[in-house]
This record gives C-alpha cells, sequence and structure tokens, in this order.
C-alpha cells in the first residue's frame, strides 16, 4: 500500500492542532477541535484507500485493475455524515449552554414573547429591534451579580424563547 | 427465520419515526413505543431459542456478500445481550411512562423522549449484532447521539454542564474507534469481524499490539475502565431517573461487550492479560472507596456501577471459557440489577424527595414497597447467596482459581473486598434512608455518616411527588427478573457456558458468515 506524504502530513498537523484546540475551556473551540481531529480521522480513512486510481465502477474490462478501493470512501462518507449531525447538537448545546451562563436562572424562566402578540405589535418589533437589543443588554446587566455557576435548577421547565423583547 | 435478525434494529428504528410523527398525540406516541420494544423483546426471544439450536443466524444486507457487504450476526452472545437490553428498555420505558402519567407531563413543548429513546435501542441492538467494525461504529454513534439527547433532556443548566462533558468524552472515544478503524483496514483490508478473526493473528505481533490497544482504549472509555472512568458519576446521576437507569444499565456494558467481542475474537493472544487484570483490580477498588464516600444515593450507585465493571474486565482477562461464560452471566446480572437499583432511586427521590442519605430517613414507614426492592436489589448486588450477584462472583473466582497466578489471586481478594464495600455502602443507605426513624433526621452523628460528601450539585430541596402504581409495577417486574436469574441460574449458566465455548472456538462465528471458507 502506497500513500501521498502530502496527506499524511496534512492528517498529523489537523490532530496535533485539533487535540491541542480541544483542550482549550471555551466550547467553541472543543468544536473546532473536534472538527479538525473528525476531519483528520476521515483523512486517515482515505489515507488507508492506498493509491489512487480511476473511479471505481466495474466494466469488466482492463480498467478494472485501476480502480481505486471504494470501501474507505464509503466508511468516509457514513463518517462525515454522522459527524455532521453531532456538530449540529454541539452547536445547539453550545449556544444553550452560553445563554444558561450568561442570564443564569432566568434563562429557563425568560417570557415567550409572542404569547400576547397581535399582528401590529409583531410590526412594532421588527421596528424596534434597537429597544429589543437594550432589554436584553439591561437583563445581562441584572445577571452580572449572579454567579454564572449556579446555573438552573434540575426541574425548570425548557424555555420557549430566547429573545428578551416587549413582552417585559 | 434469518428475516427476523434486520427486525430488531428495524422495527426501533421505524417506530422512532412513527413516534417523532405522532408528537402532539402522547398516548400513540407511548403505544407505539410499547409495541416495537415489546416487538423486540419477542423476536429476540425467538432467535435466542433459535441461535441456541441451530447456529449462528447471519444476514446479508441488500444480499451483498461478505466482506463487500455489511452482515449482521446474532450468535449465542448476541442473543442475550439483545433479550436482555430489550427487556430492560421494556421495564424502563414502563417507568417512563408511569413517572410521565404522576407527572401531566402532556402539556411539555416536545415530546422527543420517546423517538429518542427508540434510537438508542435501535443503536443498541444494532452495535450486539453487526459482523463488522464499522457497523459496530454505526450502532455506536446511533446510541451515543441519542444518549446525548436524553442526558441534556429539558436543557436545564445542570444537565448542559454534565452533557458537554460527557460528550466531549464520548466524541474523543468515537474518534479513537474510527482511528483504529481505518488502520485495521489499512492493516488488513477489510472490517468483516469474521475475516479479521483469521487475518489479525497473521500481522506481526507489535502491529497488533497497536491495534488491539487503540480498540481498547476506545471501548474502556465507554465501558467506564478506571482511570478512564472519570466522566461517568459526574453524568449519569443528572438525568432523569429512567435515562440514568437505561444508561447505567446498558451504556456501559455495550462497551464491555465490544471489549468482549474483539478481545476473543480478534485478539485471541493478545499479550495484555497482565495489564488488564491490573485495570480491572484497580476499577474495583477505586470504584468502590468512591462509591464509600458519596451521600447521595445515585452517586453512589453510579460509583458501584463502576467499580463492578471491574468484575467483567477480570473475566475478560483470564479468559478460559468457564471465566467467559462466568462474564457473560454477570453482565445479564448487572444489567438487571444495576437497572432495578437506579429505578429504586427514582422512587426514592420522589417519595422521600431528595437522594441525599443526610437528608433521608424513615421511609420505611412511608414506602414500605420501595424499601422492600431496594433491600432486595442492594443484596443481590452485595453478592449475598442465594442471589444471582453471589452466583456470578462466585463462578468468577472459581474460573480465577482454576486459572491461577499470583496476579488473579490478589484479583480475587480485591474482587471479595470490593462485594463486601459494595454491601456496605449499600447496607448503610438502607440504614440511614430506610431504617432510621424520621425523628433522627436532625443532629444526627453516626461513625457510618462521618465520611460522607454531598454531591456538589444537591442544592438542599426537598420536594416530593406522588409514585404511580405503573412506577412501581415496572420496578417490581425487574427485581422479579433479576431474582429469575438467581431460580433459573443452571439454565442460564449452561446456556452462557455454550456462548462462552463459541467464543472459545471462533470457527463457529467464522464458518456461518462464509459458508464457502473465507476468501
Amino acid at each position: 500500500m502506497s500513500a501521498s506524504l502530502t496527506l499524511v502530513i496534512l492528517m498529523a498537523v489537523m490532530y496535533a492542532a485539533g487535540v491541542y484546540i480541544m483542550l482549550e475551556r471555551s466550547l467553541t473551540r472543543v468544536l473546532i477541535g473536534f472538527l479538525l481531529v473528525g476531519n483528520a480521522t476521515n483523512l486517515l480513512i482515505f489515507i488507508m484507500s492506498g493509491r489512487p486510481g480511476s473511479s471505481p465502477i466495474v466494466t469488466g474490462t482492463s480498467l478494472d485493475e485501476t480502480i481505486v478501493d471504494p470501501i474507505p470512501q464509503v466508511l468516509m462518507l457514513t463518517a462525515i455524515v454522522i459527524n455532521f449531525g453531532i456538530t449540529a447538537l454541539l452547536l445547539a448545546l453550545i449556544y444553550r449552554s452560553w445563554w444558561l451562563a450568561r442570564l443564569g436562572d432566568e434563562g429557563d424562566t425568560v417570557t415567550d414573547e409572542h404569547e400576547s402578540e397581535t399582528e401590529e405589535s409583531a410590526e412594532e418589533t421588527f421596528r424596534s429591534t434597537s429597544d429589543d437589543e437594550d432589554a436584553l443588554q439591561a437583563s445581562l446587566d441584572e445577571s452580572e451579580s449572579h454567579d454564572s455557576d449556579t446555573l438552573a435548577s434540575l426541574d425548570s421547565p425548557a424555555p420557549r424563547t430566547h429573545r428578551e423583547g416587549d413582552g417585559r | 427465520m434469518n428475516i427476523l435478525v434486520p427486525l430488531i434494529v428495524m422495527i426501533p428504528l421505524l417506530g422512532a419515526a412513527i413516534a417523532l410523527v405522532l408528537g402532539r398525540r402522547r398516548r400513540l406516541q407511548v403505544l407505539v413505543s410499547l409495541v416495537s420494544l415489546a416487538a423486540v423483546v419477542a423476536i429476540s426471544a425467538v432467535l435466542l431459542g433459535m441461535v441456541d439450536a441451530t447456529g449462528p443466524a447471519v444476514v446479508q444486507i441488500g444480499g451483498w456478500q461478505p466482506p463487500w457487504g455489511i452482515v449482521l450476526v446474532v450468535d449465542r452472545l448476541s442473543a442475550m445481550m439483545v433479550l436482555i437490553s430489550a427487556l430492560m428498555l421494556l421495564g424502563v420505558l414502563l417507568f417512563a411512562v408511569g413517572q410521565g402519567i404522576a407527572d401531566g407531563d402532556s402539556d411539555a413543548p416536545v415530546s422527543i423522549f420517546h423517538p429518542t429513546y427508540l434510537v438508542l435501542g435501535a443503536g443498541l441492538f444494532n452495535a450486539f449484532i453487526a459482523g463488522d467494525l464499522f457497523n459496530m461504529y454505526v450502532g455506536f454513534e446511533m446510541l451515543l447521539s441519542a444518549s446525548y439527547v436524553l442526558l441534556t433532556l429539558g436543557g436545564t443548566g445542570a444537565r448542559i454542564r454534565v452533557g458537554i462533558t460527557y460528550i466531549v468524552v464520548s466524541l474523543v472515544s468515537s474518534i479513537m474507534f474510527l482511528a483504529a478503524i481505518a488502520l485495521i483496514y489499512g492493516a488488513t483490508g477489510t472490517v468483516t469481524l469474521a475475516l479479521l478473526a483469521e487475518r489479525i493473528p497473521a500481522l506481526p505481533g507489535d502491529v497488533q499490539l497497536i491495534l488491539g490497544l487503540l480498540l481498547l482504549l476506545a471501548f474502556s472509555i465507554k465501558a467506564a475502565v478506571f482511570p478512564l472512568s472519570f466522566w461517568l458519576p459526574d453524568s449519569y446521576p443528572t438525568a432523569p431517573a429512567p435515562v440514568t437507569a437505561v444508561f447505567a444499565g446498558l451504556l456501559t456494558k455495550v462497551g464491555v461487550y465490544a471489549i468482549l467481542r474483539t478481545q476473543t475474537l480478534l485478539f485471541p493472544d493478545s499479550p495484555l492479560q497482565i495489564p488488564l487484570l491490573i485495570v480491572a483490580g484497580l476499577t474495583l477498588v477505586i470504584g468502590i472507596l468512591g462509591a464509600l464516600a458519596q451521600a447521595d444515593i445515585k452517586r453512589m450507585l453510579s460509583f458501584t456501577l463502576v467499580s463492578h465493571i471491574g468484575y467483567l474486565i477480570l473475566g475478560i482477562a483470564i479468559g478460559t471459557p468457564l471465566a467467559i461464560a462466568a462474564t457473560i452471566y454477570y453482565v445479564v446480572h448487572h444489567i438487571t440489577v444495576q437497572t432495578t437499583l437506579f429505578l429504586t432511586a427514582g422512587l426514592i427521590e420522589r417519595t422521600g424527595g431528595t437522594t441525599s442519605l443526610s437528608r433521608l430517613g424513615g421511609l420505611l414507614k412511608s414506602a414500605p414497597l420501595v424499601a422492600g426492592i431496594f433491600f432486595l436489589g442492594a443484596l443481590n448486588l452485595g453478592g449475598i447467596p442465594p442471589f444471582s450477584g453471589f452466583l456470578g462472583k462466585l463462578a468468577l473466582f472459581e474460573a480465577g482459581v482454576a486459572s491461577g497466578g499470583v496476579l488473579i489471586y490478589i484479583l480475587i481478594a480485591a474482587g471479595a473486598l470490593t462485594s463486601l464495600l459494595t454491601l456496605y455502602a449499600l447496607a448503610r443507605a438502607w440504614n440511614m434512608a430506610f431504617w432510621r426513624p424520621t425523628k433522627q433526621l436532625i443532629d444526627y452523628s453516626s461513625a457510618m455518616s462521618a465520611s460522607l460528601q454531598e454531591d456538589p450539585q444537591d442544592e438542599g430541596e426537598v420536594l416530593t411527588k406522588k409514585l404511580s402504581p405503573l412506577m412501581i409495577g415496572a420496578t417490581s417486574a425487574m427485581l422479579l427478573l433479576s431474582l429469575s436469574l438467581t431460580v433459573f441460574a443452571g439454565p442460564i449458566f449452561d446456556y452462557t457456558a455454550r456462548a462462552a465455548a463459541d467464543i472459545e472456538n471462533p470457527s463457529t462465528y467464522i464458518d456461518a458468515v462464509f459458508p464457502n471458507g473465507t476468501p
């Protein structure tokens, strides 16, 4: 089995950088590290397919001898799809974690701004995005007195929205 | 009859899809989940009988021959694991349904519990019956993705925080597993287990060692083998009671199954016996010492879970047919008893308002049924004769003595010590939570409680909720199942002995996958 040295070096660099970034405290960096390490592993699978060749279509002629090994590509595709799904889930969790860290217990009890919404008030919302941001800022300032580590209690319900708006 | 094999993965997956569509119709959703899991229980029972009578059942997905296509293989070991997991999933689902009814949670925002739970089941079954490493990886990923969602249900702060630790640890393990698969493919040109069983022993010894270690490392994180078990006691207890019970019972055992399968089939002459024995001993002792210091019942049970994984690793490390048979029996025992105890902890939490021993008391009077279930479960886990915990440990120790060696004798001593300390931790929980009258709760001091540490996330609240008959019924049914492991220990042990004989002689497995000889 022969492999491209460039790919091997690329894989090694991605592994090294990925592991290094994964060790950071920031969750977004952990995610980036996971993406690098995950793709380095995909490259590793790809390297295992050996020499490059023509597309793996069996024709029954002498061309068949030069086709590339298709199985690593199949494995890679599956791994890419799995990584994609996990990345999406992680992003959602990181966002939620950021939200809870900023708002503390309030993160779980922020009211649903759409609950008492009429058509006019909805239009008003679009017009007054700056008001919206002011409200969010106010709530962030308020929450700074909270210790961000005392997060929500176990049984509090999931929030229905993440925006602070004209509900207040 | 081989048509039944893919059904044990397909039915839960289809059930998950239907349950997702029925998200707004709670009762139908519950019905779909129950029917799917009950169907899997029935099918796996039939498969177990069939496989035991006629040998492994093999299905080539899409008619593609191995090693190109995907094969599903149900041998005696897989059939046993699928049956016991399906029974556990069904029991815990009943508990969860009972809890949902008691809480009146029909107005919760999104009903993702049932679909996710079924996907978890499908992933679990897929990992058990996978005939190639990559399909096993896919099964792992299915059950892990589902477990990420179940662990962070509701998205509260505590769950998100532990959930992220759990997810990052699991991702590292998955990436190691995938890298190991890539290297194994590079070294042998296949990922089909039956073919690997012939090609890996032909590789140079050092290559074998690296491949074996990488797989072992990936699976050990999943199985929570010391020192890779640090994540478990922090993450499991935070989830809702039924989810914790399923995780504790099944998720670590799928790691143990994978270790058992790969170490016996792919690396039969691995030089890893001594390291495995040492790791098993450390897992046993350090895990149980952790349990002794916990005031929170769920955390205490999580540490006993880690500790008892050591018995399974011990059995795998000894590696004689008797040891493997004892390990399989012990896996079955441990899955049932650990799930039952975690469900009981859920019952205690509801009726006593907390799971902290320092704030529980008088439960024997207020909830005698829960007390009875916990008592029997605790004796079983602690290894008191005649329960299955005793029988499993006895068989393991017998296998160890038969195999001999100083290290193994030390391990047996560590195992006996662990068993005693488990009994101590559980008896203390019983004494404090059930036996102690409520009036002693204030200013209680005892030598037993001196070393107890509270759960760092415990906020000291006492919040009781009522129990529903379905929850108690489901827990009692699980307890009865674990007791029946004692009653039917003879036939079950005969079965696991036959399963171990299959494992010892992999040609049965290889011939079933390649009836015309390996390519």
